[in-house]
């Protein structure tokens, strides 16, 4: 199944975690390289006040190839969870062809019908030398899964958005997860192609 | 120095559009108090108004911010405050100095939900009538509605140039969610930015009456140290700027603080119409709403009802005219507001039931999603 969602003509992307975790940054990464470099129309909607200290936070970028009116997700296509919290408060959100993006080591997803993409952004950019950079990890993972913008755009935005001095390690962090999801996608690939296989 | 004027694409909140719209517009002062969701106007022009040879001052409240921002403009600064509910209480007292003694400036509110300190993180409309009559006495106000944040930069710099025209406060009402709302924003090049100033006096400094109207109905501003006389006080005074205390300098001033804007409602009201040609049912709202209700247009239409919007861009002065001649040819109005009927009064009062006038509001700490809207226009429209 193709899971690249960049022909579709309106996404709603919700990216959920703690305060502190970078939620906000990454949606902001993610909305600029859609708005300033892919050159669609894109918002940005972000949790505002204590919540962004530490509470469950949220990021809501939607991404659309036409004018955006209402600019807070709905029905979310695309959920990223960086924390459990964040997971437990939007899951119900979900529909059957959301798809649910998520650090492994932080969240468990039971009961659900939405596909399902695991990672271990943290551990990723411990291993990295810096735990904070697992949104980015998590971002290059989103791009590679979903096609929301194009891997030039978001490392271009990822840069212009973190401290400068760390654009070099942020792209390696970014790397990292894009390549994480491109072995993923092609696993899924070869396994179907193995279950056709069986079948025919 | 870095250039007063950022020409770009930008992806950046309302709040931060606004700052750089102020700054393009000319600005050179901002007076204010920090104040969730506004500040980030305040930290975003405190780092960019030395850069352009402009002040900032943090001051002790509002009170003192809105008196420095009048003081600044009269000595011929073009100046500015942004708060929110709280703080915009507080500046209604000076808000009125500014009216009688016709200084121009630019007074942002980010609204957020209230009375009193009530949601402070959260949105809301509802301090529209405020902003219509919170300073007491009689006048004219003139507000603009901001709904993105390419409005924000572009609405402040239309409301520097109103304000410079008609010398009068100029009202920004914007909205939480459309100031902390990042998009993208197109900053042009400052040749195509049009710019206003205030009218000044010309000739003779013996003859020279400060608040003597000229063309358009607006006096000539003379600023403190050119050499012409002025006087500057918020009792009533007559064209010398002279305290009179009768009821006939009264009647001259307030005739010269409103006729200046009731004579000019073409030049100073704009509105925004969206598939409202062959509509049945129009939607009336701005800022934020007025995004909820593009979708529900969009969605209505989709059902096969015949929905419009009238966007208000301008909101004061109310565009009585436009709401007359559509509720003569309209099935209803709806008006969409995060209040409980503010703006919702002004649409009853001119449609003078030619047409039912329904209200979608919500007092405010969320937005009114499309969905709201759908269900009152299908009422309207007599769907279900």
């Amino acid at each position: 199944m193709d899971r690249n969602s960049s022909a579709k003509s309106k996404l709603e992307i919700l990216i959920t975690g703690f305060g502190g975790q970078g939620i906000v940054l990454a949606g902001q990464v993610l909305g600029m390289a859609a708005s300033l470099i892919d050159h669609k129309e894109s918002t940005l909607t972000q949790s505002y006040g204590p919540e962004a200290r530490g509470g469950a936070c949220s990021a809501q970028v939607i991404i659309a190839d036409s004018t955006i009116h209402f600019p807070y997700v709905r029905n979310p296509d695309i959920l990223v969870c960086m924390s459990q919290a964040g997971y437990d408060k939007y899951a119900r959100q979900l529909n059957q062809d959301s798809i649910v993006l998520y650090d492994q080591d932080m969240v468990r997803t039971p009961d659900i019908s939405a596909d399902c993409f695991p990672i271990p952004a943290t551990r990723i950019a411990e291993e990295l030398g810096r735990k904070m950079m697992a949104n980015i990890v998590i971002l290059g993972f989103v791009t590679a899964v979903t096609g929301a913008a194009s891997v030039e755009a978001m490392i271009k935005s990822v840069c212009d958005s973190v401290p400068s001095g760390t654009e070099d390690a942020n792209t390696a962090a970014f790397n990292k997860g894009y390549e994480f999801g491109m072995a993923v996608l092609k696993a899924r690939r070869k396994k179907a192609a193995a279950a056709k296989g069986g079948e025919s | 120095m870095k250039p007063a004027v950022l020409t770009g694409e930008h992806f950046i909140t309302g709040d931060v559009a606004c700052a750089e719209g102020a700054l393009a517009a000319g600005c050179s002062f901002f007076a204010g108090y920090p104040i969730t969701p506004a500040t980030e106007i305040a930290e975003h022009i405190a780092g960019r108004l030395p850069e352009v040879g402009g002040v900032f001052i943090q001051m002790e409240d509002e009170i003192a911010a809105m008196a420095a921002v009048l003081g600044a403009s009269c000595a011929g600064a073009k100046s500015m405050t942004a708060t929110s509910g709280p703080g915009f209480s507080l500046m209604m007292e000076n808000l009125g100095l500014g009216l009688v003694t016709q200084t121009p400036c630019v007074v942002v509110n980010v609204q957020r939900a209230g009375p009193s300190t009530g949601l402070p993180t959260l949105g809301a409309q509802s301090d529209m009538m405020q902003a219509r009559w919170g300073s007491h006495g009689h006048y004219e106000i003139i507000a603009l509605a901001p709904s993105s944040p390419q409005e924000m930069f572009f609405l402040t710099i239309a409301a520097f140039n109103l304000s410079e025209t008609y010398r009068l406060p100029v009202l920004i009402m914007a909205d939480e969610v459309t100031g902390h709302l990042s998009e993208r924003v197109v900053i042009p090049d400052a040749s195509k930015i049009k710019l206003q100033s205030r009218p000044r006096p010309k000739g003779r400094k013996d003859r020279f009456k400060p608040f003597q109207p000229g063309m358009n109905g607006v006096a000539p501003m003379a600023h403190a140290g050119d050499g012409y006389r002025v006087h500057v006080t918020g009792l009533t005074h007559d064209e010398r700027g002279y305290p009179s205390m009768t009821a006939e300098a009264h009647v001259e001033m307030i005739s010269r603080i409103t006729d200046k804007i009731r004579r000019n409602l073409d030049r100073i009201i704009m509105l925004e119409e969206y598939r409202l040609d062959d509509a049945d049912v129009a939607l009336i709202s701005y800022g934020i709403s007025a995004r909820s209700s593009l979708a529900a247009v969009d969605e209505a239409r989709c059902k096969g009802i015949k929905a419009g919007l009238l966007r208000l861009v301008t909101v004061w002065p109310f565009p009585e005219e436009q709401i007359r001649r559509l509720a003569s040819r309209l099935k209803g109005l709806i008006t969409v507001e995060l209040n409980l009927g503010q703006i919702h009064l002004e649409v009853e009062r001119c449609s003078a039931g030619t047409a039912p006038a329904y209200l979608v509001g919500h007092p405010g700490g969320t937005v009114i999603t499309p969905g709201d809207i759908l269900r009152k226009i299908e009422e309207a429209a007599g769907v279900k």
